[in-house]
């Protein structure tokens, strides 16, 4: 079934076109994983799908709605991130709030939950992540990994159709990167739809059930993640799947 | 030192410090009060960008700041008197003192709010919340936290522009020293007096600071 159709979409900043014309297509469940050397726009793809940069063109489908992208209304922006989770690379946990108070809020504050209910779901999510003992701590008394943990839960918290992950392991120190990593893999596993922007080839081998790879704006391919990593079509994948490898060994 | 200027001393010093009781602390913490929520307001129109608004924010911070606080004084008290405003001496020192210290406050809290990270915008909305309950909420707990050292600074150097209120007939410490002086002819003494008292009195202040920031450094940003 599918969650989330978006189609020619278009950006750029003060230069050339970052985005040129990419559309990605998710189905409930799906697990995408979307590789590319820095500077490709697969960040920039992510943001503009959650409205975080706005797209010149492009349209969306969701939740059985269309969308145009370069004109978007606030509240339809509102309604849609309502059902969206977004995990960012650098965490951006609220500084001024616990663990706890992190995953509530979107609750209480955005949703009118009453408080009891929004902790019982919190704690609840906070377990998931095995951040349950650390829940009266500040972001700043908490590692990388810990505190995307707890960016996680947040997100999760919300019951979202669709989480989308921004490079979630690239800040983190290469110790931590296994837990974070892990949590996400249960997440899959339990059926949650993931869009995931990521440098670490073993997740997307393992954990991912399609594989994109984008360069200079566009999409280069799009194929089952075995299919990708094992008898790729076009040469730049071939290239980019070797250079990788060669690093790796 | 003489018996006489001793006896002086000690009898001018509840002179001199209930006035300040009365006067002086009231002063400050009410214009600082009011100064706050200008600061924020004038601050947040800044930050968020609100047209119109944002022009005239910076209007007021460029004239108040641009002009001294003693002339100010003078226009809300004997200037608007002519034109028939004639405000009481106490409200007149609130009215200037709040409307000058805002300006400086509000450059102060706009900073704090530009010193947030823009990824704490980003995940309020993304976890649902609008721009002004993430402001709320978010952004502004953690600029105040910020802006609450120099805002501290603000505040001790508010209570010493108190002593110019005097020049609009408010009988608050400096005056009591004045008028003291004019009658022992003591100037040095008594001056030094009353310099002690605003001591005592900032030394307070940054106690209470000190003690505020250890009581915010709970979530202390990294």
């Amino acid at each position: 079934m599918k969650v989330l159709e978006v189609q020619h979409v278009k950006k750029h900043f003060d230069g050339p076109d970052i985005l040129k014309d990419v559309s990605l297509s998710v189905d409930s469940g799906d697990v995408i994983a979307i590789l590319g050397p820095s500077g490709s726009g697969k960040t920039t793809f992510l943001r503009c799908i959650n409205f975080l940069e706005r797209a010149d063109a492009g349209t969306m489908w969701f939740d059985g709605r269309d969308y145009d992208l370069s004109h978007m209304n606030r509240r339809d922006i509102a309604a849609i991130r309502m059902r969206t989770g977004f995990v960012f690379q650098n965490y951006n946990l609220f500084r001024n709030k616990t663990a706890l108070q992190n995953v509530t809020e979107g609750l209480v504050t955005a949703r009118h939950m009453g408080k009891e209910q929004a902790e019982g779901i919190a704690l609840e999510q906070l377990r998931r992540v095995d951040m349950l003992d650390r829940k009266d701590h500040f972001p700043s008394q908490l590692s990388g990994g810990q505190q995307q943990r707890v960016a996680i839960a947040r997100a999760m918290a919300t019951d979202p159709e669709i989480i989308y992950f921004d490079e979630p392991t690239s800040a983190l120190d290469p110790e931590l990167i296994g837990e974070v990593l892990g949590v996400m893999k249960d997440l899959a596993s339990q059926g949650m739809t993931m869009v995931v922007v990521t440098h670490e080839m073993s997740f997307a081998r393992n954990v991912s059930n399609r594989a994109i790879l984008m360069e200079d704006g566009v999409i280069v391919e799009e194929a089952p993640t075995a299919d990708f990593f094992n008898a790729p079509k076009m040469d730049r994948t071939k290239a980019f799947l070797s250079m990788l490898s060669s690093y790796a060994q | 030192m003489s018996e006489r200027l001793i006896g002086i001393l000690i009898d001018s010093f509840p002179k001199i410090l209930i006035p300040g009781l009365l006067y002086t602390i009231p002063l400050t913490a009410i214009s600082f009060a009011i100064a706050l929520v200008i600061a924020v307001l004038v601050a947040l129109v800044q930050f968020m960008n609100i047209k119109g608004l944002r022009h005239l924010a910076r209007f007021y911070i460029w004239v108040i700041r641009g002009t001294p606080l003693l002339v100010q004084l003078y226009v809300v008290f004997y200037g608007l008197g002519q034109l028939g405003l004639l405000l009481p001496p106490f409200l007149a020192g609130i009215i200037a003192l709040s409307v000058n210290e805002g300006a400086y406050c509000a450059e102060t809290v706009r900073a704090a709010l530009e010193s947030v990270p823009k990824g704490q915008l980003e995940a309020g909305e993304c976890v649902g919340m609008s721009y002004l309950q993430t402001m709320r909420r978010i952004i502004l707990p953690q600029a105040m936290r910020t802006a609450f050292p120099p805002l501290s600074n603000s505040l001790i150097s508010m209570l010493k522009d108190t002593s110019l209120v005097a020049n609009i007939t408010v009988a608050e410490m400096f005056m009591a020293a004045q008028r003291i002086v004019a009658r022992t002819y003591e100037p040095l003494a008594i001056y030094i007096e009353v310099g002690v008292i605003y001591l005592l009195f900032s030394t307070a202040l940054t106690f209470l600071q000190r003690k505020g920031e250890k009581a915010l450094s709970t979530y202390e940003f990294r």
